[in-house]
């Protein structure tokens, strides 16, 4: 199988394994998993304080995703970067 | 070979069926505490120390390795950034060191790891800066650890299966030794800290499953991208393989 071909299908995959709990699943919420744990620790351990706040807080969920995809695209972008390189080396090669 | 792949993709679908509920990711701000937010830093710390050597010394010895070494920190970049839907109705996110240790060994990934944390501690209050220490210790320690020596069991056999399988098992024992951390600092009345690690482990272990195997096919695929690219990179391969 070409390369291409392949990893087309990897994402594929991947697509439909993000996409399946989203059908199936229809009445769950979908919440961050770190705000559940906290639950569970007030559940184990009622008297439990936090004893230190984070410093900065995102100002709204959409703030939140805003940084959240900064991030993805800071790592995203180096990739980028970094396939036309090996790339372009290669074309200048040939 | 495609067999034993489709083979272990199978048997963990069949995990996924049963619904359980959630759990996943760093250890959140304040909720080690004192006494455990010192310990973690402190274990941590020397990794992170022999991490920076590691690092230096890979770099002085081959100034190409700086470009794979930035790729597999923006992997890291990425992959801590998706937040997946799972089966269990909830979300959580990979962690992207794994396939950093099996092209650098365990210890460059300690920083890579740290560097992730530390901009999520500060600007998103994912995580935490006083559980910087268990979180860099779960993530980006024990994790590209267990990533690393599953690589070098099975990179005899096929390469592309052994990153696969290193990455994910990477990743998910990444969130064992997080249920680990929180038991032990929060033990259950009735069960103790057995008790408690039973309730942490159930929560998130079937959240992450379906995390750890997308983390498995990505970092193939960028492996694959790695290796391709290897001549025009000029980066070494043969030291890790």
């Amino acid at each position: 199988m070409k390369g291409s071909t392949k990893n087309i299908l990897l994402v594929l995959v991947l697509i439909i394994m993000a996409t399946v709990p989203l059908l199936i699943l229809k009445d769950a919420e979908f919440g961050g998993a770190d705000g559940q744990a906290e639950e569970v620790i007030t559940e184990i351990n009622p008297d439990y304080e936090p004893w230190f706040s984070p410093l900065i807080e995102p100002a709204s969920g959409e703030i939140e995703s805003l940084l959240f995809s900064l991030q993805a695209a800071i790592g995203a972008g180096f990739i980028g970067y970094f396939y036309g390189f090996v790339k372009g080396k290669r074309i200048t090669n040939q | 070979m495609k067999k034993r792949f489709i083979l272990c993709l199978a048997l963990v679908s069949v995990m996924l069926l049963s619904p359980n509920y959630i759990f996943g990711m760093h250890i959140m701000e304040g909720f080690l505490p004192v006494g455990w937010a010192i310990f973690w830093t402190i274990v941590s710390l020397p990794f992170v120390v022999m991490g920076i050597r590691t690092i230096s010394k890979t770099f002085n010895e081959n100034p190409n390795q700086k470009l794979l070494f930035a790729l597999v920190t923006a992997f890291v970049f990425i992959l801590s950034a998706l937040k997946m839907p799972s089966v269990t109705g909830s979300t959580s996110h990979p962690t992207g060191t794994g396939l950093g240790a099996v092209l650098f060994g365990p210890l460059p990934m300690a920083v890579s790891g740290l560097i992730v944390l530390l901009f999520q501690a500060l600007l998103l209050a994912h995580g935490g800066i006083s559980t910087l220490g268990a979180n860099v210790f779960s993530m980006a320690i024990v994790g590209p650890f267990a990533a690393y020596f599953t690589y070098k069991l099975l990179k005899g056999t096929n390469k592309k299966l052994a990153v696969f399988l290193a990455a994910a098992l990477g990743d998910l024992v990444t969130y064992v030794v997080t249920s680990v951390q929180l038991a032990l600092a929060h033990p259950d009345a009735a069960g103790g800290v057995m008790g408690s690690l039973t309730k942490f482990l159930s929560i998130f272990a079937v959240t992450q499953i379906p995390l750890a195997i997308a983390e498995g096919i990505l970092s193939i695929m960028v492996f694959e991208l790695i290796v391709n690219y290897q001549k025009e990179g000029g980066y070494q391969l043969e030291r890790i393989n």
